[in-house]
C-alpha cells in the first residue's frame, strides 16, 4: 500500500471509531452504562492524559545533550504557569513559546 | 400571507443563528489557536492542506488529531490506531451518555450533533439549556457547527500559513506536550484521587522503559486498563450514593 493511501486508511480509523464510540450510548446503552464502563470513563482520562504526557516526550534523550532541559524546563513553566492562571490556551501558548526559544536560542 | 409566514419564521432563524452564536464564542479563541497549532504541526511533520481539513472535518477531535498525527508520521500500526483512539475518546462515551435525553430526540440534527460533541461543545450544551423560542436541536446543531467550523478554519490558517512564518516552527510539536501537561496539572488540581494520573504516568514509563520507544502504547493501553481494573474495589469516585 502507498504511503498515501496508508495514511488515509489511519485517519478514516480514527475518523470511524471516534464516530463509534460517540454513537455507541445511543445505539448501545439506551440509558444505562454498564457500571464498569462508568467506572472506567471516569478514571481512563486522567489516566490517558498522563500516558500522553510520557508519549510525548518518548524521543527525549536524556543521556545525550541537552540531557532533556528544554522539555523540563518548558514543561515545568507549563506546569506552574496552569497552577496560577488555570488558563489552558496561556499555559500552551506559553510553554511552546519557551521550548522554541530554548531549543533555538540557548541549547 | 405565505409570505409573511415565511419572513416571520426567517426572523427566528435568524435570532436563533444569532443566539447560537454568541453562545459559542467563548470557544471561538481556543479553537483557532489550537486548530493553527494543529495545523502547522500537522504541516512539519509533511501533512499539508488536504490532510489537515480532512481530519478537521472527519475526525474533529482535537487531542486524537494531535496525537494522529504522530502516529501517522511514526508509521503505527492499524491495531495502534484504533486502540489508541479508543483510549483517547473514551471519554466521548461519557459525553454521550449524558447527552442522551437531549439529542435522543433530535430528529435530522442527530447523527451531526453526536459526531460533533468534542469537549468544548459539550461544556457548552450540556447544561441542557437553550433560549425560550427557539428550536432546542437547530440552536444545539448550529453551537456544534460554529464550534467545529473555528477548529476547522484554525487548523487550515495554521496548515497555509506554516511555509510563509518568518521563523522556523522547528520546535511547534512541543504544542501537544504542553497541551497534556496543562490537562494532566488541570486534573491533578480538580480532582481529589490522583491514582488514575499516577497509573498512567508510571504504567506509560514502566512500558516505555520495558519495550522501547517504537512499540509501548499498546502494553500501556493494556496495563493502565488492568491497573484501574484491580484498584477497582479499592476506590471510590464521583459522589456518594444514596444506600
Amino acid at each position: 500500500m502507498s504511503e498515501t493511501a496508508y495514511s488515509a486508511v489511519l485517519i478514516a480509523l480514527m475518523s470511524v471509531v471516534t464516530i463509534l464510540l460517540r454513537s455507541a450510548p445511543f445505539l448501545v446503552f439506551k440509558n444505562k452504562a454498564p457500571a464498569y464502563v462508568v467506572y472506567l470513563g471516569q478514571m481512563l482520562p486522567a489516566a490517558i492524559i498522563g500516558m500522553l504526557v510520557i508519549y510525548c516526550l518518548k524521543d527525549v534523550s536524556l543521556l545525550s545533550p541537552p540531557f532533556g532541559a528544554p522539555e523540563l524546563i518548558a514543561g515545568l513553566l507549563v506546569v506552574g504557569l496552569h497552577a496560577w492562571k488555570r488558563n489552558i490556551l496561556l499555559s500552551i501558548l506559553a510553554g511552546t513559546a519557551a521550548y522554541m526559544i530554548l531549543t533555538h536560542l540557548v541549547f | 400571507m405565505i409570505n409573511c409566514l415565511k419572513q416571520q419564521r426567517g426572523d427566528g432563524s435568524m435570532k436563533t443563528v444569532r443566539t447560537a452564536f454568541m453562545k459559542s464564542l467563548p470557544v471561538m479563541a481556543g479553537y483557532i489557536i489550537l486548530g493553527i497549532g494543529f495545523g502547522l504541526l500537522a504541516h512539519r511533520a509533511g501533512y499539508g492542506f488536504l490532510w489537515v481539513l480532512a481530519m478537521s472535518l472527519f475526525i474533529y477531535a482535537g487531542s486524537m488529531q494531535y496525537v494522529g498525527i504522530g502516529l501517522l508520521a511514526g508509521g503505527a500500526s492499524v491495531l495502534t490506531v484504533i486502540l489508541t483512539t479508543v483510549m483517547v475518546n473514551a471519554r466521548h462515551l461519557f459525553y454521550s451518555i449524558s447527552m442522551l435525553r437531549h439529542y435522543g430526540h433530535a430528529g435530522r440534527y442527530k447523527p451531526y450533533l453526536i459526531f460533533s460533541l468534542t469537549d468544548e461543545t459539550y461544556s457548552l450544551l450540556c447544561d441542557g439549556k437553550t433560549p425560550e423560542g427557539a428550536d432546542p436541536d437547530r440552536f444545539r446543531f448550529l453551537v456544534s457547527l460554529f464550534n467545529q467550523s473555528y477548529w476547522v478554519l484554525g487548523s487550515v490558517i495554521g496548515s497555509l500559513i506554516s511555509g510563509i512564518l518568518p521563523f522556523s516552527t522547528a520546535g511547534i510539536e512541543f504544542s501537544m506536550t504542553a497541551l497534556f501537561i496543562a490537562s494532566l496539572t488541570e486534573h491533578w488540581l480538580t480532582e481529589k484521587n490522583h491514582i488514575p494520573a499516577v497509573t498512567g504516568l508510571l504504567g506509560t514509563l514502566l512500558c516505555l522503559v520495558v519495550f522501547g520507544s517504537g512499540r509501548f502504547l499498546i502494553p500501556a493501553m493494556l496495563l493502565i486498563t488492568a491497573l484501574l481494573t484491580l484498584f477497582r474495589n479499592r476506590i471510590t469516585v464521583g459522589k456518594k450514593v444514596d444506600p
